[in-house]
């Protein structure tokens, strides 16, 4: 029987859930003997080349981009799994929701603390730029999402926990302290 | 100055009141509400916006039980003879869960930025009911960090208006330093900036204590306390009063 397929994806995220993946330490040699990598920053393939049965998702869905992978997350896996707290509830990223868009643009590319005053004010506005969202969106309200792993990032042992019990077929058993959404 | 009330003032009658919960026979005192009783007797009612020494709300409703069919307010319902209390049945426990869920959506819990992150009663509720996402969709209300005196501030993003500011933080001549406005959705906690600049230390202090989320906060001090050593970060919500059954 050919190994489970694993792909992985930062979204609208700081990387920190995935350095919570490299977290799991030695076990990640386990880990790499019990399944294959598929798209991931882990191994650098940049699209996915065959079904996958686990995705995991983690940042929550700031641009087109984002939604563009994610979809083809969904398409393409059995399973997808928002990691950590932006892709469950959009996170840091989403304490932009409040303020409009044109505002939050503003501030960081004209009133920036690090902007020459006798600069000419540019806005990037690029047709190959991915297009901006009027707000963060948690992943679950553009697709839908399998299970949830929340935290930030999730620690290394739910990630480890969770995955073993996805390839074993058994639920996971959230003992207290494995749930945290710092 | 008057001191913070965090335990039962009066002396207690011996318990007389015959009840039960869940099947588990208890006893009360006349004047107790359910929630206290059950303190009393080991078993955890989850509750938000209840404070030992406070005068009752019922406004969060997470201490839902049913009496005689009926859905109560166990902190504001008083215990009888013979009563029987459902509690930690399943539809109760969802319905507790969908609360917490409801205030998640409706504010901006941004856990990982929150200085009460770990001492947060809101939270702990999420982890002891195992929330991994709230089954209604975000709000993300908009809604502003105010200022709240010379020592506290008011993060709106997190109240959850469980009212225990308005109904316990007083000033040494017993003025209200907080109150809500408006109603319904449109209700919020607001400050008396200068009576809560009149707050002692002590009493900031309690103000930030005594609310359950990080809306309250004592300026110039956070994340005092290291990850793995908060209140919660060892042991669910409630289980300081949990007894095992025998």
């Amino acid at each position: 029987m050919s190994k489970p397929v694993i792909a992985t994806a930062s979204l609208a995220g700081c990387f920190g859930c995935h350095m919570s993946i490299l977290d799991i330490d030695e076990r990640i040699l386990q880990l790499v003997e019990l399944v294959e990598f598929n798209k991931s920053p882990v191994d650098d393939i940049k699209t996915i080349t065959k079904p996958v049965d686990v995705g995991l998702i983690e940042g929550g869905c700031c641009n087109s981009e984002n939604v563009e992978v994610l979809r083809s997350f969904r398409k393409n896996c059995k399973v997808l799994i928002s990691l950590g707290e932006c892709a469950i509830m959009g996170g840091l990223p989403a304490m932009r929701n409040g303020i409009p868009i044109r505002e939050c643009l503003e501030e960081a590319y004209y009133r920036s603390p690090t902007i020459d005053p006798s600069d000419a004010r540019i806005m990037p506005n690029d047709e190959d730029l991915p297009i901006i969202l009027d707000k963060v969106y948690p992943n679950h309200e553009i697709v839908p999402v399998d299970y949830y792993l929340p935290g930030c990032p999730p620690s290394a042992d739910l990630i480890w926990k969770a995955l073993v019990a996805l390839l074993e077929g058994k639920p996971l058993d959230l003992s207290y302290g494995l749930l945290k959404f710092d | 100055m008057n001191k913070p009330k965090t335990t039962k003032a009066k002396p207690a009658p011996a318990p007389g009141i015959k009840f039960s919960i869940d099947g588990r026979e208890c006893l009360a005192r006349a004047g107790q509400t359910i929630l206290e009783a059950a303190k009393d007797n080991g078993i955890y009612i989850p509750s938000l916006c209840a404070y030992d020494g406070l005068k009752p709300a019922g406004s969060c409703r997470i201490c839902t039980v049913r009496v005689g069919g009926r859905h109560q307010a166990a902190c504001t319902f008083p215990v009888s003879d013979g009563m029987s209390v459902e509690s930690a049945v399943p539809d109760l426990e969802d319905m507790r869960k969908a609360v917490v869920e409801m205030l998640f959506v409706e504010g901006n819990h941004m856990c990982p930025t929150c200085e009460k992150s770990g001492n947060c009663e809101l939270q702990a509720l999420a982890y002891r009911f195992q929330m991994l996402v709230p089954r209604f969709p975000y709000l993300f209300p908009k809604k502003d960090v105010e200022p709240a005196g010379t020592k506290l501030l008011m993060e709106q993003n997190r109240c959850v208006k469980c009212l225990r500011c308005a109904r316990g933080i007083r000033t040494a001549d017993n003025k209200a330093v907080f109150g809500s406005l408006h109603r319904s959705r449109k209700k919020k906690m607001f400050v008396d900036l200068g009576l809560a600049s009149a707050l002692s230390e002590r009493w900031a202090r309690t103000a930030m204590d005594r609310c359950p989320v990080g809306c309250i906060l004592r300026k110039e001090v956070g994340f005092a306390v290291p990850i793995g050593r908060r209140k919660y970060d060892q042991a669910p919500i409630g289980s300081d009063i949990e007894k095992p059954r025998s």
